[in-house]
């Protein structure tokens, strides 16, 4: 299938994009990486009149330490997250989750920011900005602002995002010293979107963990933190016991959903059998970063 | 109809200017405006892989995109790597290896072995097969492709057939992909 005939506008500024979208007569979307909306287009899934393209805007790039927290700008590609050693430094968890996105060269072109607007239930940057309680900068008809990413994502493709606003950048607080992370997902093959997905972010004093973030990808209508699994486990060190109180917490924190290959009873054990796994990744004893590299 | 655009692209190392309707897929522009037909056209929809081309240098879909996206940037088919034979050695490999049959997947496979090894990399099985995840092969099953790409790699790196400092031939951390 193609796309139904739009108009196209290539814009280097984000006042530049807002201006296109306040003088737009129909419907429009923006484009950053397209990996998602030029698809959407070709299938008539959406058939705006005008294409917005955001993919050249400056500000809208880099990633830099500024005040103890570090902004990645929302047109970072998904391979970026590979080889930046500021993400690596300040906040490893992106790197840890970037190669479960699709594949080479889909992460040459895909955004964060597109992949955290359009909040794909199965996607996995919402889920790791969920765990790393990180702030969205927005911009917008109305000015600027910051929203918490908790709250954020509000159902199946729908976020906190007004009409004609666009995400700017993502501020990750920095790394910190016990810091750990940990990252995984389960797939029937390498590539495929997740049959669930989990992103730990938490901190240690000795052997206890003192503070824990736990999200979950593929395993509702949106990413979701997992708030009864998380207060288990705080405070206490991570033993079977707390692991498995924590396994058993899920029924209360997940709304499930259910495919045509996907039982909500098969997708909430797999979940189970993931927080296992990924709370064993993470461990004050792991290497700064955690999890697998 | 919508407004045309107006683009100038550098395809294979020449500057090229059209107009465009901005719905034109790169992979349309290629094939049906400059007859590159060697991008092939399979699921349009960022999932087979047969219309990987590289755009400044990074494999990219050409169905993933329109051609006025590409506007000021550098765009190389598999004709382009072709004639600067850039890929020689991996074309030899894959005749040798028998890492073709009906040939469709073949450009997009090759564009991803030549983004793979371009940077010196020596990978292992593992490695490739993760790297070809975006490729499907309905013809060969993949195993050719993979000693192909693995011979290359090692041709490159002048390590012999039988390596100690390259992870590639050991057939222990074989996946099924
Ligand atoms: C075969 C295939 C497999 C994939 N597998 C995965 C996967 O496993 N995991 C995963 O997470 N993703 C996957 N993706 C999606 C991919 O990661 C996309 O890149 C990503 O979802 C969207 O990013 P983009 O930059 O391409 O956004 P686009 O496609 O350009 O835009 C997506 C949406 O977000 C809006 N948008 C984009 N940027 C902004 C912004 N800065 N502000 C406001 N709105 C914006 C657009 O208007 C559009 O509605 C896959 C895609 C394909 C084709
Ligand atoms: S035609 Fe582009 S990936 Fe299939
Ligand atoms: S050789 Fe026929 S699809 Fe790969």
């Amino acid at each position: 299938m193609k796309a139904r005939a739009f108009d196209y506008v290539r814009v280097s500024t984000i006042d530049d994009a807002l201006a296109a979208c306040a003088r737009a007569s129909g419907d429009f979307c923006y484009l950053a990486g397209g990996q998602s909306v030029v698809p959407s287009l070709s299938l008539r899934l959406q058939a705006p009149q005008l294409v917005i393209d955001i993919s050249r805007i400056k500000e809208m790039r880099g990633i830099a330490l500024i005040d103890g927290a570090l902004r990645i700008g929302a047109l970072t590609r998904h391979a970026e997250m590979l080889i930046s050693p500021e993400i690596a430094r300040h906040a490893p968890l992106l790197r840890l989750a970037a190669p479960h996105i699709a594949h080479p060269a889909i992460r040459n072109k895909g955004t964060i920011g597109g992949s955290i607007a359009l909040a794909d239930p199965a996607a996995e940057f919402p889920a790791v900005v969920l765990a790393l309680d990180a702030e969205l900068e927005i911009a917008g008809p109305d000015g600027r602002r910051r929203a918490k990413a908790d709250g954020f994502f509000k159902g199946i493709y729908e976020t906190g995002l007004e009409p004609g606003e666009i995400l700017t950048a993502i501020i990750v607080p920095q790394f910190g010293e016990n810091d750990r992370c940990a990252f995984d997902e389960l797939a029937r093959r390498h590539g495929d979107y997740a049959l669930v997905g989990c992103a730990i972010q938490g901190r240690f004093a000795g052997n206890d963990v003192e503070a824990i973030r736990i999200a979950f990808l593929s395993a509702g209508p949106t990413q979701k933190r997992a708030r009864n699994a998380e207060v288990v486990i705080t405070g206490h060190r991570l033993s079977p016991k707390t692991i498995a109180d924590a396994q058993s917490a899920l029924e209360l924190d997940l709304d499930p959903t259910e495919d045509e290959q996907t039982t909500a009873t098969m997708r909430l054990h797999l979940a189970r059998v993931l927080l296992g796994r990924v709370l064993g990744q993470f461990s004050c004893d792991s290497p700064r970063g955690g999890g697998r590299a | 109809m919508s407004v045309l655009a107006s683009v100038s692209i550098t395809v294979n190392g020449q500057v090229v200017q059209a107009l465009v309707e901005p719905r034109t897929s790169l992979a349309d522009f290629l094939r049906n405006d400059l007859g590159l037909t060697g991008t092939h056209l399979g699921c349009e929809m960022g999932v087979c892989g047969a219309c990987l081309v590289l755009l400044e240098d990074r494999a990219v879909h050409a169905c993933l995109m329109y051609a006025v996206q590409a506007h000021g940037l550098g765009v190389e088919t598999i004709e382009g790597l072709s004639e600067r034979r850039a890929i020689a050695d991996l074309q030899q490999a894959f005749h040798e290896r028998n890492a073709l049959q009906c040939g469709f997947c073949t450009p997009g496979v090759l564009v991803t072995a030549y983004e793979l090894l371009s940077n010196g990399a020596c990978p292992s099985r593992a490695e490739i097969r993760d790297a070809l995840s975006g490729n499907y092969c309905r013809c060969t099953g993949y195993e050719a492709i993979v000693d192909a790409i693995g011979q290359v790699a090692r041709g490159r790196a002048k390590v012999p057939n039988t390596p100690a400092g390259c992870k590639i031939g050991s057939d222990t951390d074989e996946t099924v992909s």
